[in-house]
């Protein structure tokens, strides 16, 4: 079963800020899913439609069995959300955010008490469980709206940039965590990242959103055996007579500063780079490796979109 | 009683405790200032000027304007607590919990509005007590009386929600009350009985609102009013139901909250 259907799901902002132009997703029961792209490629807006935050403009949403548009809160009481951005009040207690919660989720004061002591314990916010959010550390803020989120036990855990701006040690036991209540309690989790390596080290399966629509997806492993092509940068000494964009294996961009940029595949080498552009009569004055390769395969991907 | 009922009953509990919970922790800001607004009232109109007045409509001047003053603060503070709790809400952005919980509009609007209530009463008991210093209370019709504050209570409340959807900044949640509310609420026959108007001045005051919501009062607790509280009702009733229809047409339309 899917945990979640997207079917050409469109939203229009101001009547012309075309933020999804059409997306389809389907996340299954259990996975663990990155929804990757860059700044603005519309990742915060799907999620607020999943989360009802947004009205659609046009297209269709279903949460396990609930469609959105006609069992609306039987979906939402399924879905778990950490946004980008804080918004609990700043005012109330630790204990009080994630009570509320508990009770707009229909939970009683005593299950959601001891429910609320169980995560709080596990995201290490136990003792500050009566300080006012405003008070809190900025980890401590991000681990609230992770314990808020799971206080009803959802089936589907969607976190927007969980990890955006927080250091490194934070963010490992994040990914800690999440990875547990994946594995421990068959909790779907969503994520929306701009950081590749987040989704190498949690994701089984992945979208490549940009500029509204869904570049790319699959495993994250496939992806990743494709970013095994690496990418140089030759400086040149003299051109080719004519300029083809593939060599033999390679494919070859010419760029605007004279330069050339080079892929060479999974099972061939440089070496046999430089034989074959000797050979085209390409003589190379210097090179270097592109830097971060996973970067590089994000960038292609969103550039072939564009382009 | 059915799983989705139970728990809609459940989640109003919870907002309706979030909301008195705000007012009480900020009590310095929502309770204090009109109970010192309604004495110095009571001190000037009643206890300075109104010895020169001394009766209107046959009822001691003091006695006459303690119902008034104190639905005047039923009514500002009722109207204040939805309209700056939902706009602050929204700008904190905290309303999300809601939207994204199983929560119903209708819910959310009475979880609003029964908090409005628990502030608007709060104030007006408060104000009440205070005006045992200068005069008695006892109510002819008790049950009018509580029946009028808390009606007009939830009118004003649901006022200040639509006030809270439409707000985007600060101000917003100002302007209203300052030029629309406190106009109706001074000019609504606080101070005085209509009857004593010139002709004009009554035909234009009958239709404030406000000027039968203080007159039910003041019928409850006195006997006296300047309509039948049969018009009193009327009129209250008429405006819970717009205000309540456009409330949750607001919200189930997304308007202020959702893009
Ligand atoms: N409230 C809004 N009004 C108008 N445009 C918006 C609004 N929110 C987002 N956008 C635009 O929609 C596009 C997608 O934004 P967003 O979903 O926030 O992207 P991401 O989360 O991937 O960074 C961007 O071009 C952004 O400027
Ligand atoms: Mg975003």
């Amino acid at each position: 079963m899917n945990a979640l259907s997207i079917r050409q799901l469109t939203k229009t902002y101001d009547h012309s800020v075309h933020a999804l132009r059409g997306i389809d997703l389907d996340v299954a029961s259990g996975d663990f899913f990155a929804l990757l792209g860059p700044n603005g490629a519309g990742k915060s807006t799907a999620i607020g439609i999943i989360c009802s935050l947004l009205n659609p403009t046009s297209g269709e949403v279903q949460v396990f069995d609930h469609n959105l548009a006609t069992e609306r809160e039987a979906a939402k009481s399924l879905i778990g959300l950490v946004p980008q951005e804080f918004n609990f009040n700043a005012f109330e207690t630790v204990l009080n955010v994630v009570t509320n919660v508990a009770g707009y989720n229909g939970m009683g004061w005593k299950d959601a008490n001891k429910r609320a002591e169980y995560i709080l314990k596990r995201l290490d916010l136990w003792e500050k469980k009566d300080t006012p959010g405003r008070q809190l550390s900025g980890g401590m803020k991000r681990r609230l709206m992770i314990a808020r989120a799971l206080i009803h036990q959802p089936k589907l855990l969607i976190l927007d940039e969980p990890t955006a701006g927080v250091d490194i040690e934070i963010r490992r036991s994040m990914w800690e965590y999440l990875t547990q209540i994946n594995e421990q309690e068959d909790t779907t989790i969503i994520l929306t990242t701009h950081y590749l390596e987040e989704a190498e080290a949690l994701c089984r399966n992945v979208a490549i959103i940009d500029g509204g629509e869904i570049v790319e997806r699959g495993k994250v492993a496939e992806l990743l055996s494709r970013a095994t092509m690496e990418t140089y940068v030759l400086d040149l000494i003299e051109g080719p007579a004519s300029r083809s964009s593939q060599l033999g294996p390679f494919a070859l961009r010419y760029r605007d500063d004279g330069s050339l940029e080079v892929d060479i595949p999974q099972g061939h080498t440089l070496n046999e780079l430089l034989k074959a552009l000797t050979e085209a009569g390409v003589q190379v004055s210097s090179m270097r490796n592109k830097s971060n390769r996973l970067e590089q395969l994000f960038l292609q991907l969103v550039d072939r979109d564009a382009s | 009683m059915s799983h989705h009922l139970l728990n809609e009953r459940v989640a109003f509990q919870t907002l309706v405790r979030k909301e008195v919970r705000r007012f009480m922790r900020i009590w310095i800001q929502t309770l204090v200032p009109p109970v010192i607004n309604a004495l110095l009232y009571l001190l000037i109109f009643g206890g300075l000027i109104g010895t020169r007045i001394r009766e209107m409509d046959g009822i001691p001047y003091m006695d006459f304007i303690v119902p008034g003053i104190i639905m005047m603060g039923v009514i500002t503070n009722s109207y204040g607590n939805v309209s700056s709790s939902f706009f602050g809400a929204k700008m904190q952005k905290y309303i999300e919990e809601l939207l994204v919980s199983p929560v119903s509009n209708i819910t959310i609007v009475a979880g609003f509005i029964i908090g409005g209530v628990a502030r608007g009463l709060a104030v007006g008991l408060l104000v009440a007590l205070v005006s045992l210093l200068f005069t008695q209370i006892n109510p002819v019709h008790p049950i009018i009386t509580v029946l009028v504050m808390v009606l007009t209570s939830i009118t004003f409340s649901l006022a200040g929600l639509i006030n809270g959807i439409f707000a985007e900044k600060f101000d917003d949640i100002s302007i209203v009350p300052n030029f629309i509310l406190a106009p109706l609420t001074y000019l609504g026959g606080i101070f005085y009985s209509v009857s004593l108007l010139p002709p004009v001045w009554e035909v234009i005051s009958r239709l404030n609102p406000v000027l039968y919501m203080i007159n039910g009062f003041r019928y409850g607790i006195l006997g006296a009013s300047d309509m039948p509280i049969w018009q009193s009702f009327s009129v209250i009733a008429f405006f819970i139901c717009l205000l309540g229809f456009i409330a949750m047409r607001l919200l189930n339309r997304g308007i202020g909250v959702k893009q």
